[in-house]
């Protein structure tokens, strides 16, 4: 695409200013220094660029950021679980501006017409490569869920992602989603493209998973690296529940857990070693990471991602002996976070962080980059590039019940299948399309791109039903972080029912009924209902490709109107500052 | 992975190495020796009754003795549980699980001098606290933890 110059874009903000975007100039340019937004000072002698769960998207996208994120118990009202104006409000951005656009979900449809697509890594590797002409010897931390997301990715078996990582200088590297490529896959992405378990060229690291038989390491833990005379320490932290929570019989062999006993024999490993600065780069989830932070002690900052927040700012948590930095890099390719550490003495004295938007008009296409990923679509083109139909509202996933794009596949799935209830997973990943905007191929491989993803219908009882909803309730509500799996409630379609995310298990879910033409008739706990879903875990599953059946449903269609979101009933979350 | 240790053992067991290296010394089975078979305590359907069952009614919570089981298990049908005894005299280590059909999973007792410190797979139906308890003296000590067993799926 094309990228405006600077000039270009201050007359875009005029013109917002004038339409009702209150802009302010300090705000809006980021540091408040200097005149332009990526303008970020060096501090210090220790640097760390952090992206995560860019989820394979090449190519600049819109994302809108979720109205509904709960936090329950003790992460009620505190960041990650802020939204709109709360999550302005607590970090000192001014609404309307372009850093608002960024974190929030505010009047979203408006200014991502105002300011763009979001990310893209021809534009994200023009920002590292300033940063690290500023910041010499910079480490860039890619977080993982990297290699899946994306029709090339899923198509390549991930090879466009790594290749795309290797050129933008990736240093050091965590999983999650990448085990859904198989460990032989995994490994051998490691022996040919990274060096080997040594990380010649990158390392992918995990102090927690080993293997299931004897307990051995599967990955290095850690990395000890030498930055501007200071000795830094990286711990890998894979996503603890992989095998829970995506088909254990592609990783058999691997178990995983969180595993803290290790994680604070590994920092005082490290420490021993002689490390002035221990980061973890961690897949955990911000939930978890922060109870992680409370409980192992030594860890200067753990640089976050799994659960897609955008936080501006990171959480200081204290622990036993100290401090620990808890931050979120937010999801695909939306943000870098950049992290300096001023060591003196052997110790850290003070540090900065900024999370910067990766705005594809504010920053040039790097060309070496644009060409990869051009040569990387080419045999694809026409086929991502179908329309399929257009989309009159605006389509999104991401939001703790529903978001509109499952509602689209819900609809799609259930019509397709003929069933009277719909399931799709509580995925977090998946881009957004504007009202009018057409929706591709690629759009909605975007969604849907995954190794198991097959469409299945299936008769269930209307207690299994519940059971679902109760359980996977309980990953996403339990007041206990290393309880959660870090997803968003199952979306359902054809179903309506009430949820109080503060009760336990087995008591969340109340007054399920059949929604749609059905409407208000209760579900019976014996009787037997059609439900469609996708992504099954169970090995051996069998059925069509999801994006097939959606396809087929979006050309029939031609033009899809504004869904009707089913969303539940909720009870007792008054005054949270997680819901809009 | 030590790729070496595992192809060693996988040979060893196919042709009967170990029954040498037992039979040598060189693995010592009669370490953890096996106690009477507690029919009452193993075919208790509750904890309570599986507890008394053991002589151990009122077991007190011991920070030394260790329980370590997953925050949510990856395989219900294959828990991986480890406990550790600092109590000293620990001369047994019962496992129960609260919500399984039959709540005392495995009993391990110690001869003198052994050290106390097992490892098991259990079976998990479904959610439920575990409990390590461990007798040292005349006295019974607990440690518990809830594992969660979840349907899967849905995650990230």
């Amino acid at each position: 695409m094309s990228s405006m110059n600077r000039r270009e874009f201050l007359q875009i903000l005029a013109a917002a200013s004038a339409a009702g975007f209150a802009l302010d100039s300090r705000q809006a340019w980021g540091a408040g220094k200097g005149d332009s937004f990526y303008e970020l000072p060096r501090f210090g002698n220790v640097h760390l660029l952090h992206f995560t769960d860019c989820h394979a998207q090449l190519q600049p996208v819109y994302f809108r950021e979720p109205s509904v994120n709960l936090g329950i118990g003790g992460a009620a009202g505190r960041a990650p679980h802020l939204v709109g104006e709360r999550l302005l409000k607590a970090f000192g951005i001014k609404p309307g501006g372009i850093e608002a656009h960024a974190f929030s979900f505010l009047n979203f449809e408006k200014a991502a017409r105002t300011y763009g697509k979001v990310g893209g890594f021809a534009h994200l590797a023009t920002l590292v490569k300033r940063l690290r002409a500023s910041r010499p010897n910079a480490l860039l931390l890619d977080g993982g869920d990297t290699w899946q997301g994306s029709a090339t990715a899923l198509w390549t078996k991930g090879q466009d992602m790594v290749d795309a990582c290797k050129l933008l200088g990736v240093d050091i590297m965590a999983g999650h989603w990448e085990f859904t490529l198989g460990d032989k896959r995994v490994m051998e992405i490691i022996e040919k493209d990274f060096g080997g378990k040594s990380g010649a060229k990158i390392n992918f690291i995990a102090q927690n998973i080993k293997t299931s038989d004897f307990g051995d390491k599967v990955f290095e833990p850690y990395t000890l690296r030498e930055m501007n005379g200071v000795k830094v320490a990286v711990i890998g932290q894979a996503f603890p529940y992989t095998p829970i929570a995506n088909p254990r019989w592609m990783i058999p062999e691997w178990t995983f857990g969180i595993q803290d006993d290790n994680m604070q024999k590994m920092v005082d490993e490290v420490r021993s070693k002689g490390a002035q600065v221990v980061v973890v780069l961690s897949h955990n989830g911000m939930d978890v990471d922060l109870k992680m932070a409370s409980r192992v002690t030594g860890i200067d900052a753990i640089l976050g991602g799994h659960t897609h927040d955008g936080v501006p700012q990171p959480v200081v948590v204290t622990n036993a002996n100290g401090k620990t930095l808890v931050t979120n890099a937010g999801s695909n390719g939306k943000f870098l976070g950049v992290l300096d550490f001023d060591v003196k003495g052997g110790r850290i004295s003070d540090f900065r962080y900024k999370l910067l938007p990766i705005f594809s008009r504010l920053l040039p296409a790097d060309a070496e980059m644009a060409a990869l990923i051009d040569k990387v679509r080419a045999p694809h083109q026409a086929k991502l590039e179908e329309k399929l139909a257009v989309s009159e509202g605006l389509l999104y996933r991401r939001g703790n019940f529903n978001g509109s794009w499952d509602q689209l596949i819900l609809d799609a799935i259930m019509e397709v299948q003929g069933a009277e209830i719909g399931f799709s997973p509580g995925f977090r990943w998946g881009t957004t399309i504007l009202p009018g905007q057409a929706i591709t191929f690629e759009h909605l491989m975007d969604q849907t791109a995954i190794t198991y993803p097959q469409a299945t219908l299936t008769e269930m009882k209307g207690e299994q039903i519940k059971t679902i909803l109760e359980d996977v309730g309980d990953n996403l509500f339990n007041p206990d972080p290393y309880y959660q799996q870090g997803g968003d409630m199952v979306r359902v379609g054809g179903l309506d029912y009430t949820c109080d995310p503060n009760a336990k298990i087995g008591n969340r879910i109340q007054d399920m009924r059949l929604g749609g033409k059905h409407g208000g008739t209760p579900i019976e706990a014996n009787k037997t209902y059609k439900v469609a879903g996708w992504a099954p875990v169970a090995e051996g599953a069998r059925g069509e490709p999801v994006w097939d059946v959606v396809a087929r449903y979006l050309r029939d269609k031609k033009t899809i109107a504004p869904r009707k979101l089913n969303q539940p009933k909720l009870v007792g979350l008054k005054g949270n500052a997680g819901i809009a | 992975m030590n790729t070496t240790r595992r192809t060693v053992l996988r040979g060893a067991t196919a042709s009967g190495v170990l029954a040498g290296l037992i039979a040598a010394g060189a693995l010592r089975p009669t370490l953890v020796l096996a106690a009477d078979w507690n029919k009452a305590a193993f075919d208790a359907k509750d904890t309570s009754t599986a507890l008394k069952g053991l002589g151990a009614g009122t077991a007190a919570e011991s920070k030394d003795l260790i329980l370590k089981v997953p925050d949510i298990a990856e395989n219900g049908a294959v828990v991986p549980v480890d406990v550790t005894s600092n109590i000293p005299n620990t001369s047994s280590i019962a496992i129960l699980v609260d919500k399984n059909p039959t709540a005392l999973s495995a009993m391990f007792s110690f001869a003198n001098g052994a050290l106390p410190d097992v490892s098991a797979r259990i079976k998990m139906g479904q959610t439920s606290l575990v409990k390590a308890v461990a007798k040292a003296g005349d006295k019974f000590y607990v440690a518990q933890k809830e594992v969660k067993v979840t349907v899967g799926g849905c995650g990230g």
